[in-house]
């Protein structure tokens, strides 16, 4: 343990010794990357297989407060990059993690999410092969913020696309909406709101490995992050040429989600998920899909919630439990609550 | 908690709106000659288009928007004021998230913040009470908004202020009064109303006696609605049954909510901490006698237009509505969002001109939200 005090000091961002304690005993010793230099060095027996293709994606992480129910922000950035291969149809593999850190950061702190992520990354089958670490003063950035990048095989076999996405197709969630945006909403405290809501945050390699072993002609899928549900089917009607109906009493929402929305006047079809897909699937193949959703944990709630159509190209539109229809737009900024 | 699931029932809704129709054929009303009814709360304006409701109702009923969002019925004159308040270098200046997006003459709120100004978005305004607990050496602003539905909350922080002899909380009062603009609507020989929905939250604090006037002296119907899709139908079907009886008056469809009197402990908490200004300007209505709210002398160390010399403690700025904008005609009911030439044209969300296409009971962000304009156009 050369590591001194309890917090992180600009020292530790300074590239001497104290940057290496930091490194060694924080970061390389949790996530233990192979043969640690300033790359990584890949082989997969994946890309072997003639017509089989490389993802690569990056997201950098930001959340308040860091620490919340259901999770941190170390396996939000575990998870959210994991999706986001995922979700494209490959299988992920390595990850990247670059970390920024205010000063005076608790050591304790960083131990917890680095534990969190390395826990997350081996239940999702990932390694974090390479990394990054930055110190800057206090102020500069608030608490740690997250980068990661991943990179995963798509095998041969799959193309999946929100261009793909034909009329009659079927829309398939993988459980209950809006938990993540409920909880961060909760627990930043200034709600006075007492809620036992928890984040849905969780990787989804596993669950879409499945899915796609049953549908294995799914169209395309996204994970349902930032802009929630409705801006995820908004860009696949865009991109898919087609609209999208969803039917209201169909959409798995929890009754304290719904109730919350009420009193802060927001909608929850638009609060932000970490654990949540979208995937759409030819009908024939669409039960087929919910079934292997549903028998693993991670999709335990998963739910029809509607169909693409042939007419009203690239909106979506929601059948209200009594029969009436409304347009689900696009989110135009952050949603903001109401004041009565 | 309860949840509203019961006031969302399609068997109900179906019922509702075949009573609705009965009646409204009974009373001739058809697409060519309607029945107009006034929503005059912006959260029944986007109940209606949410549960799609505008659509499924008697072609022969039709819904006019009214003044009863607070955000856009703000001048932009006090938008502007609330920047200059919120720029200045010692000024934590607190608001609600609803009026961030609200433009300005030169920016909105959030451009502000963008620019450097330190703005915090509060759920309430005991929260901006905690901000100046916590930072005794700046100045906390609240940005005091709403009608009678948010105005008791705005009375019980400056008390609380008071009695904590806090220093460095103001409040911005914006604070405005539902009956009298409804008055001025009736008084314009152009409006051609012929009931009310009455606003549910508001009357939660006043009671209905307030709207007695609507009946007793121009003679049209208002019933005070409940949020839900029910509760609109219902209250659609009791203003047409007094249409019908031809006995104008003032009905109560959220009883669950709403006593008849009001709530005593809110309303003692706004005579003790406001008086009604001598006139107070809305966006699209213009100068309206006693229909907005200041702080009383006795807590003038709690008023931020009088501690920074800024408002109608120095008089009222007069800044032009921007050219082009209808917000004030489809405020009164006199033209549809849609009607309104820059809808959807110059006018978005992104590039919204008024506060209509912003605030989130705004009509026209009712009608782009949930597609009103975009499907009927079809």
């Amino acid at each position: 343990m050369a590591l001194r005090g309890e917090r992180v000091t600009l020292a530790h961002g300074g590239g001497g010794r104290a940057m290496r304690d930091l490194i060694e005993e924080i970061f390389t010793s949790a996530f233990a990357p192979p043969g640690m230099e300033d790359q990584a060095r890949l082989m997969t027996d994946a890309l072997r297989e003639p017509g089989a293709r490389l993802a690569f994606t990056t997201d950098g992480f930001v959340v308040t407060p860091m620490e919340f129910p259901g999770g941190d922000i170390g396996k939000l950035a575990i998870c959210g990059t994991v999706n986001d291969l995922a979700v494209g149809g490959a299988k992920p593999l390595w990850l990247s993690a670059a970390f920024v850190i205010e000063e005076g950061t608790e050591f304790a702190l960083l131990r917890r999410i680095v534990a969190t992520m390395a826990h997350e990354a081996e239940a999702a089958g990932v390694r974090i092969v390479t990394g990054d670490t930055k110190v800057v003063e206090r102020g500069a950035c608030d608490g740690v913020f997250i980068t990661t990048s991943g990179i995963g095989v798509i095998p041969a076999s799959r193309d999946m696309a929100a261009s793909h996405v034909r009329a009659g197709d079927v829309a398939i969630v993988n459980g209950v909406l809006g938990d993540h945006g409920a909880t961060i909403l909760a627990a930043r405290g200034d709600l006075a709101l007492s809620s036992a809501i928890e984040s849905d945050c969780a990787a989804l390699g596993h669950l879409m490995e499945a899915a796609l072993t049953a549908a294995p002609q799914a169209r395309a899928a996204r994970d349902l992050t930032r802009g929630g549900l409705a801006s995820a089917l908004n860009e696949i009607a865009e991109e898919a040429g087609c609209g999208i109906v969803i039917e209201e009493d169909a959409l798995p929402l929890r009754a304290e989600v719904v109730g919350m929305c009420e009193i802060l006047g927001l909608d929850p079809l638009y609060l932000a998920n970490e654990g949540r897909l979208v995937l759409f699937a030819p009908e024939e193949q669409a039960e087929a899909a919910l079934a292997a959703m549903q028998a693993l944990p991670e999709g335990k709630g998963a739910a029809i919630i509607g169909r693409a159509v042939a007419d009203h190209a690239g909106q979506v539109r929601m059948r209200t439990a009594f029969g009436g229809t409304r347009i689900v737009d696009m989110l135009v900024g952050e949603q903001l609550p109401r004041i009565c | 908690m309860k949840f509203a699931s019961e006031f969302r029932d399609p068997k109900l809704a179906r019922a509702l709106l075949s009573a609705i129709a009965e009646k409204a054929d009974a009373i001739g009303a058809t697409r060519e000659k309607p029945v107009h009814i006034m929503e005059i709360c912006g959260g029944h304006t986007h109940s209606i288009f949410r549960y799609g409701l505008d659509k499924l109702i008697h072609e022969g009923i039709e819904f006019i928007h009214g003044p009863g969002c607070p955000v856009c019925v703000l001048p932009r004159a006090r938008v502007d004021e609330c920047i200059e308040l919120a720029e200045r270098p010692e000024v934590i200046f607190t608001t609600f998230g609803d009026a961030m997006r609200v433009p300005g003459s030169k920016k909105s709120l959030i451009q502000a913040k963008a620019d450097g100004a330190d703005i915090r978005m509060v759920y309430s305004p005991l929260d901006a009470l905690e901000l100046a607990r916590r930072n005794p050496d700046r100045e906390v602003v609240f940005f005091g908004l709403g009608f009678e539905t948010t105005t008791p909350s705005t009375a019980l922080a400056i008390q609380q202020a008071a009695r904590e002899g806090l220093k460095n909380f103001t409040v911005f009062c914006n604070h405005i009064t539902v009956p009298e603009p409804i008055k001025a609507l009736l008084d314009d020989p152009y409006m051609m109303l012929d009931g009310f929905i009455g606003p549910g939250h508001v009357s939660m604090v006043i009671g209905i006696h307030p709207y007695d006037f609507i009946a007793q002296d121009y003679g049209k119907p208002i019933v005070v609605a409940g949020f839900e899709p029910t509760d609109l139908l219902q209250s659609v079907l009791m203003v047409l049954t007094q249409i019908e009886q031809g006995q104008p008056r003032v009905e109560n469809q959220y009883g669950r909510v709403v006593p008849e009197n009001g709530n005593p402990v809110s309303l003692a908490a706004i005579e003790d901490v406001y008086e009604k200004r001598p006139s107070f300007e809305w966006r699209g209505l213009g100068e309206i006698d006693a229909s907005g709210l200041r702080i009383r002398p006795a807590y003038r160390a709690y008023d931020a237009e009088e501690k920074f010399g800024i408002g109608y403690a120095v008089g009222r700025r007069e800044v032009p509505e921007v050219e082009g904008c209808a917000c004030g005609q489809v405020m009164t009911g006199r033209i549809k969002p849609t009607q309104c030439p820059q809808f959807g044209k110059g006018c978005t969300p992104e590039t919204a001109l008024g506060a209509l296409m912003v605030s989130s009971e705004g009509a026209c962000a009712a009608y782009w939200q949930y597609g009103g304009a975009r499907s009927a156009a079809e």
